[in-house]
């Protein structure tokens, strides 16, 4: 049998059940210090003086840390961006503390340095830091007036980036349309939110001059990276090591941030490790967010619905700087044709600057954005032709026989946008029984006439997922037999360990239990990119895959030697490697690492390779293409403006399952984090940039009693691209979500003849949406 | 600051005598000063859970909570909810069911299903998220949680658990 597609039990849970996982704030070094940020409460300011005096004088404080006590370069220079792109007018991020100016609430100013966290506060409360307020960008559109408020001084305007993506006659397209019907969306920020905050604890070694920095990032590498380029030592020197458990990550703790450079460097400075953990409210205001656009859109189709074009316009908002350069917004623009032939194209992006907190990618990457605004498209050329929504998009999905699909797009890894496998028509089928589609309208008559007003909606989605350029993978027989693996990929709950056990196992004949995985560590692999963009299954998988090939070659070479027999006639399982057919003619796994790592002064057998390791590093030649369908059921209350999700369907396609039952908590989880954009999620700013909803009773993520059972049908497309057959599953589930609860809503409120047009779908903008409807006479039910 | 109070409390079964700071919030003394860090911080407002621990029996958010509170106080963190080997049989249902993703939030989930499932004797999906909805999970979107409470239950009527 094959580990590789069975719902095999998660090798990480008996010690995160037990209450014995080791998360960041688990760590205590001897010796070790705690910081505390003091943080702008101006969205936009000039900084003048630091008076840190009061606050030194206090028992047990160790030092404050401003811009002018960092080590160069990070008092001449920002922190790098990585991701360049020549669309960037402005490339500007942040310094590692403030200098002269501090661009959103939030921004960090001083470091303190105690020695515990409570000390660390109070001595924060008596930095003084003097602060000329400026006028401050807060809405993106706004920012792009004339005369707006400038988020950076001495710049002329907002305009971070501006450029069009488009293939295609759009002109031609448009002008031969039998119908064009335009709208405007909004798709409102909204963050990561994991359970835990993000933290770090840096430790300098002044013998070796090397920092070893433990933080819950999602890419332990870059961070190794950025830090030994910004600091000039080599990369040897510097080893960055994710915790064994990270309390979840959705993107924003992919990111590196200030306090990450400001406890390298107080470490530094100190002598001892310094420890930061972020509380609840510097996660709101400081933790990067996602998801704010405005866009204004028209979609030409001919008389039977085909899509002939689309084409607007994107307004996105960056925040403050453009940390990970303008990704976000790229991956919006390449996800709008979705699943569906559309022969011309064309969005024009606008990435604007605003004095808040920057945006960076949150789980969906701008893709929720894209499938809220299609799919909100493709319902209303339902509704204008009077067809049925499942038919307007059945007629438009892309055939499986079309499969390489070429959009005509270029991704946001520079290679063209190529569906590579999937079924889209039969998803939609599959997710349409799930739901009962068929028998729905009877059932909305029967609730209509109880005067209940429940409606369906439809969310179709393609996910370019498995983005390069790698993802390295080792793996080794340790002298003692057991089988260790490591990988630079850091996760954050998905189930990595499990998912390369399960792989490493089937190729060395050994159960996935068997396999001890240690990520997340650049000591293990030497160069390594993060999880982000759904990519690790597909990256990271066949690197394993690979790896444990060629370790099986060494242990079946060198037992050759050791049992006088062919190669050929040899096989693996039991952690032995033995003479087919005659279990008890073997080696243990010890018994041959041993061999292979010889005596010292001994010559090995000709043939024998030293040791039993290997690090690969699978490269796809490009992203691999998820894709699925969501049906939402809702009942919306039109006294309160609440909304209750009455039923969820998926039909979901990742290509092959390493372990269905993971995939199936993906998808859950992140329908989940769906339906908090559509219904709940609202990051808000007012006029002046100042974030008014910083904790859990302003800004509400969706609760057991908010989230409903969601029922999963999958299908295998294995993509060609890579060896296992792999796509991404981490971000599916969210993508979609938003579409298909705005297009129930409308469905449920189609009496009224209103149209939802942004996320979140709050109750009081339901009831702004009634009393206008009622206003203008619309109603016709 | 400064202020120092000596208390004494059970925990996990073990009696305790701590001088703490009166500031000190329940949950940094049991991860700081006895270094249980099984229960975790989440939000230190007391509305998503994770710092959940049983005080005399009942669910408390020990982040709201000051360690002074807790003097002659019986608490239980999800180290003394775990047997000394394996797992309790509502832990291995979450294992079994897929109830935990990153399980930051999962100590929290745990200590409150204990005392609700304490309660009640055969609970319904609807009662259980209920009982859970003071308890933020963002990885799962609860439903393996939920599944998870409810094979617990049905092995519990059968004599399984």
């Amino acid at each position: 049998m094959s580990w590789v597609g069975s719902s095999v039990s998660r090798v990480e849970d008996s010690a995160l059940l037990a209450g014995r996982g080791r998360f960041i704030d688990d760590f205590h070094l001897p010796g070790m210090l705690h910081a505390a940020v003091v943080r702008s409460p101006f969205a936009h300011a000039r900084v003048g003086k630091i008076d840190c005096c009061e606050a030194l004088k206090l028992p047990g404080v160790h030092a404050v840390l401003t811009h002018a006590d960092l080590p160069q370069p990070f008092r001449d220079e920002r922190l790098l961006l990585l991701v360049p792109n020549p669309a960037i007018r402005h490339p500007v991020t942040n310094y590692a503390l403030a200098r002269d100016e501090v661009c959103f609430a939030g921004e960090a100013v001083a470091f303190v340095v105690a020695d515990d966290r409570y000390a660390a506060e109070d001595a924060a409360e008596r930095v003084m830091v003097d602060y000329e307020p400026l006028p401050s960008a807060s809405d993106c559109r706004a920012a792009l007036a004339p005369d707006a408020a400038t988020a950076h001084v001495g710049r002329a305007d907002n305009i971070a980036a501006e450029f069009p993506m488009a293939y295609g006659d759009v002109d031609g397209a448009f002008a031969g349309a039998a119908h064009v019907i335009k709208e405007s969306f909004f798709t409102h920020r909204g963050g990561g939110h994991a359970m835990e905050c993000r933290g770090i604890v840096a430790a300098h070694d002044p013998v070796a001059d090397s920092m070893t920095l433990w933080s819950n990032t999602q890419a332990p590498h870059m961070l190794r990276n950025v830090y030994a380029r910004m600091m000039g030592v080599s990369e040897g020197q510097v080893r960055v090591i994710a915790p064994p458990d990270v309390g979840g990550g959705f993107g924003p703790k992919g990111m590196y941030y200030q306090e990450q450079f400001c406890a390298a460097a107080a470490a530094r400075q100190l002598g001892r490790p310094v420890k930061w953990i972020e509380d609840r409210r510097e996660n709101f205001i400081a933790t990067f967010q996602e998801r704010d656009q405005y866009w204004d859109v028209e979609i030409a189709v001919d008389e039977d619905g085909k899509l002939r074009g689309v084409r607007g316009s994107l307004i996105h908002d960056s925040g403050a700087y453009l940390p990970w350069g303008i990704i976000t917004p790229f991956i919006s623009a390449t996800t709008v044709p979705g699943p569906y032939v559309l022969p011309a194209y064309e969005m024009n992006l606008s990435v604007v600057f605003t004095n808040k907190v920057a945006t960076t990618p949150v789980r969906g990457a701008g893709r929720p954005q894209a499938a809220f605004v299609m799919e909100r498209l493709m319902d209303r050329v339902a509704l204008d032709l009077a067809l049925d929504p499942a038919e307007v998009r059945r007629r438009n999905f892309v055939q499986s026989e079309q499969m390489p699909y070429p959009v005509g797009l270029v991704f946001r890894d520079g290679s063209p946008v190529v569906y590579d496998s999937g079924d889209y028509p039969r998803c939609q089928e599959k997710s349409l029984e799930l739901a009962d589609y068929d028998n729905f309208r009877a059932r909305q008559t029967v609730a209509r006439a109880e005067g209940r007003y429940i409606g369906l909606g439809l969310g179709s989605y393609v996910e370019g997922t498995g983005l390069g350029p790698f993802e390295g993978v080792k793996v080794k027989i340790e002298m003692s037999g057991e089988v260790a693996v490591q990988t630079g990929a850091a996760p954050q709950g998905q189930g990595h360990q499990t998912m390369l056990a399960q792989i490493v196992a089937d190729r060395l004949g050994v159960k996935p239990g068997d396999v001890s995985v240690t990520p997340g560590d650049t000591a293990g692999v030497g160069i390594g990119i993060g999880t982000f963009a759904s990519r690790i299954t597909a990256n990271a998988g066949p690197s394993a895959q690979m790896a444990a090939n060629t370790v099986r070659e060494k242990l079946v070479k060198a037992a050759s030697h050791l049992l006088e027999a062919a190669e050929e006639d040899l096989d693996l399982a039991d952690g032995r490697v033995f003479v087919k057919g005659v279990p008890d003619h073997g080696k243990s796994f010890a018994e041959i690492a041993s061999f292979a790592n010889g005596m010292p002064g001994f010559a090995l057998p000709g043939g024998v390779i030293p040791g039993l390791e290997e690090t690969a590093y699978f490269t796809p030649e490009r992203s691999t293409y998820a894709n699925g369908a969501h049906v939402a059921e809702v009942e919306v209350d039109i006294e309160t403006g609440a909304v209750t999700i009455l039923r969820y369907s998926t039909a979901h396609d990742c290509g092959t399952m390493v372990n269905p039952k993971m995939v199936e908590g993906q998808v859950m989880g992140g329908v989940a984090h769906g339906v908090g954009n559509a219904l709940y999620e609202w990051m808000h700013y007012d006029d002046d940039a100042q974030p008014q909803t910083v904790n859990f009773g302003e800004y509400l993520i969706p609760m057991a009693t908010d989230v409903p059972r969601v029922e999963q049908v999958h299908i295998e497309s294995p993509t060609p691209l890579n060896p296992l057959g792999v796509k991404g599953a981490g971000e599916g589930g969210t993508i979609p979500a938003l579409a298909a609860i705005a297009g129930a809503v409308e469905d449920a409120l189609a009496p009224f003849g209103v149209r939802v047009t942004q996320t979140p779908m709050t109750p009081p903008y339901i009831l702004s949406l009634l009393d206008a409807a009622r206003k203008s006479g619309a109603r016709r039910g | 600051m400064g202020e120092k109070r000596e208390i004494q409390l059970t925990v996990n079964g073990r009696s305790v005598v701590r001088e703490v700071e009166v500031r000190w919030t329940l949950v940094d003394f049991l991860r700081h000063e006895l270094e249980l860090t099984g229960t975790h911080v989440g939000c230190e407002h007391g509305v998503c859970g994770a710092c959940t621990v049983l005080l005399d029996g009942r669910s408390a958010r020990s982040c709201l909570t000051l360690a002074v509170q807790a003097d002659g106080c019986e608490i239980t963190t999800i180290e003394g909810l775990s047997p000394a080997e394996g797992l309790n049989p509502l832990q291995q249902a979450f294992a079994d069911n897929h109830g935990l993703q990153c399980g930051y939030c999962t100590p929290g989930v745990l200590c409150t299903l204990t005392e609700f499932l304490e309660m009640e004797p055969d609970p319904s999906e609807a009662e259980i998220r209920i009982a859970l909805s003071g308890n933020l999970c963002r990885c799962t979107g609860y439903q393996g949680i939920v599944d998870a409470a409810l094979a617990y239950v049905e092995a519990r009527k059968t004599g399984a658990a």
